[in-house]
């Protein structure tokens, strides 16, 4: 636990070490404020909800968690640092663990700064909080699952740039499987297996239900898998570098 | 401390470590020589446990690198080639990251830190940013995160790369030292440090040991090892020739250089080392020469790493 953190703490040290940390949220607060006010039309709709403000996350997500999770790994195989950490006696898991908490934590650490919404709509009127929670819940568990597979991705390569490309190209396949334009094409002529199978994997059913207020035990265990598949898949990956 | 049994590592068909077998023992410093590509690097990775073995046993203080390997780890320093290390850190952050990785925190870190700071002269540099390092000082930073747990085996892979002269003899040594009371394995390239540092020597080719004894043990493997340079005044070649023939140790002479006055010869001696020396004295002494210079070889190690490890047409004589 204690080399878990000590790795996290690593993590996080490199973030706010250079400005690409502040860069990052202050991106991150102005975009989600863009969606919300200007595009989602916060204001206009006259409803005191974070909808216009939690719908948008996907998107938000499909590149700005790709950009932070991108040199966990490929960063320690481009410097050679890997053979240094995976000869301290720590597991293989805790150096992933602790790498990905970090980033999920700094993912955390930008979506708590937008707490001003949460004050200004408890301002306007009389929001439920509830759906409040629960969409920020969503929002957090859909920002790990994509840094999971930007997790996976990194660890392919010493290039920083290809693990971000690829993740997008993953994350975005995620967002558009379950996106009923995308099944409804599909659905002619496909076998209903497929096209079921493909919803199931799609974030968007699963984050929608976090957006409307309702928690359900199915979508948490949908994200929760979604990261430990992904962790796992990294942990081959690093193993195979190592044969 | 470490016991190394027909360590055995292929990447697809090709054979880069083959069936080594060697210990090192307390108090003992191990020089691993070998041409580049012979597999140094590839057999200490599998010793720090970074690469699973293809085949074969490494134990490290009694645990088994494959089975118990996180004991095995905790045991062992490991100074990766090229001195890997995190460049958006300062040298104090970094070395306290690696101090609380092997289980190192509040005061035992800092006396710990302290320690090696001093012992890798890093004082100047404590709160720099590693990036902004010189080579030399990445190596030392480095080679601090390898003992800062003051470990019982240390393995360092070209610990001397890159680093000034007085570094290089700083670093030697350091190893001599820590030596004493370690298991340390260490390759180089540089052929002196091996007899500066060395209690024995272990030159690899191919992934296989080639060579294995003590610096002087083989030194005296070299060609030339054992012969006499011998440089006399006022004499020919023509007229030394003769003059040698009772040497009954002698097995030939060989000329340097004949200029001017003076005659410069190898003699090979024949049968028991040093037995050419008296009776080359009693010539002197009979034939009144001025000898004015006289010279045991004791063989030279590149000369036996470059007959050891060229392929047999382009061995040196």
């Amino acid at each position: 636990m204690k080399a878990i953190w000590t790795i996290a703490k690593r993590e996080l040290g490199a973030y706010f070490s250079s400005p690409v940390a502040y860069v990052f949220i202050v991106i991150f607060l102005l975009l989600a404020g863009f969606f919300t006010f200007l595009v989602g039309r916060f204001f206009e709709r006259g409803i005191a909800d974070l909808a216009p403000f939690f719908v948008w996350h996907p998107w938000l997500y499909l590149f700005l968690v790709p950009a932070v999770g991108m040199r966990l790994w490929s960063e320690e195989l481009r410097l050679g640092t890997l053979e240094l950490l995976l000869t301290m006696p720590i597991t293989p898991w805790q150096a992933i663990l602790g790498k990905f908490l970090a980033s999920w934590l700094f993912l955390l650490l930008a979506l708590f700064l937008t707490f001003p919404l949460v004050l200004t709509v408890a301002y306007l009127g009389h929001p439920d909080f509830g759906a409040i929670f629960a969409g920020y819940a969503g929002s957090a568990l859909l920002a790990g699952g994509f840094l999971a597979i930007t997790c996976l991705t990194s660890s392919l390569t010493r290039n920083q740039v290809i693990s971000f490309v690829l993740s997008v190209v993953i994350c975005l396949f995620l967002i558009l499987s379950g996106w009923p334009p995308v099944t409804d094409m599909v659905i002619n002529w496909a076998p209903a297996w497929l096209v079921d199978a493909l919803a199931s994997v799609g974030v968007m059913t699963h984050f929608d239900a976090f957006q409307r207020g309702v928690i359900d035990s199915r979508d948490l265990l949908f994200f929760l898998s979604l990261m430990v598949f992904f962790l796992f898949t990294t942990s081959v990956v690093l193993r195979a570098h190592r044969a | 401390m470490i016991t190394v049994e027909k360590l055995t590592k292929s990447f697809g068909p090709k054979l880069a470590v083959d069936h080594l077998t060697f210990s090192v023992a307390k108090g003992e410093v191990l020089g691993f020589l070998g041409p580049n590509g012979a597999g140094k690097s590839t057999s200490m990775r599998l010793i720090t446990g970074y690469l699973p073995p293809s085949d074969g046993k490494i134990s490290v203080c009694g645990f088994d690198v494959s089975e118990k390997s996180l004991e095995a780890r905790r045991k062992v320093g490991y100074l990766p080639e090229n001195a890997p290390i995190y460049s958006d850190m300062s040298v104090l952050g970094f070395l306290g990251f690696c101090a609380e990785l092997r289980g190192l925190f509040g005061p035992a870190k800092k006396q710990a830190i302290n320690r090696v700071v001093e012992l890798c002269m890093l004082q100047r540099v404590l709160h720099q940013s590693v990036d902004t390092l010189s080579k030399g000082y990445r190596h030392r930073t480095c080679l601090a995160q390898a003992i800062v747990h003051d470990p019982e085996v240390l393995i360092l892979d070209e610990p001397t790369d890159g680093l000034d002269p007085n570094q290089k003899h700083e670093v030697r040594s350091l190893i001599k030292r820590m030596g004493q009371e370690k298991a340390i394995i260490f390759s180089t390239h540089i052929l002196e440090e091996v007899e500066a540092a060395c209690t024995r020597a272990l030159i690899i080719d191919q992934g296989k040991i080639v060579a294995n004894g003590t610096p002087d043990e083989l030194k005296a493997r070299a060609p030339l090892a054992g012969t006499l340079v011998v440089g006399i005044r006022n004499l020919s070649w023509a007229k030394l020739q003769p003059q040698l023939k009772p040497l009954t140790n002698l097995e030939r002479a060989e000329l340097l250089s004949e200029e001017g006055s003076g005659v410069m010869a190898r003699l090979h001696p024949k049968g028991a080392k040093g037995a050419l020396l008296p009776e080359l004295f009693d010539l002197a002494h009979r034939y009144n020469w001025s000898v004015e210079h006289l010279n045991v070889d004791e063989g030279r190690l590149d000369d036996v790493f470059r007959s050891i490890t060229l392929p047999d047409t382009k061995k040196i004589e």
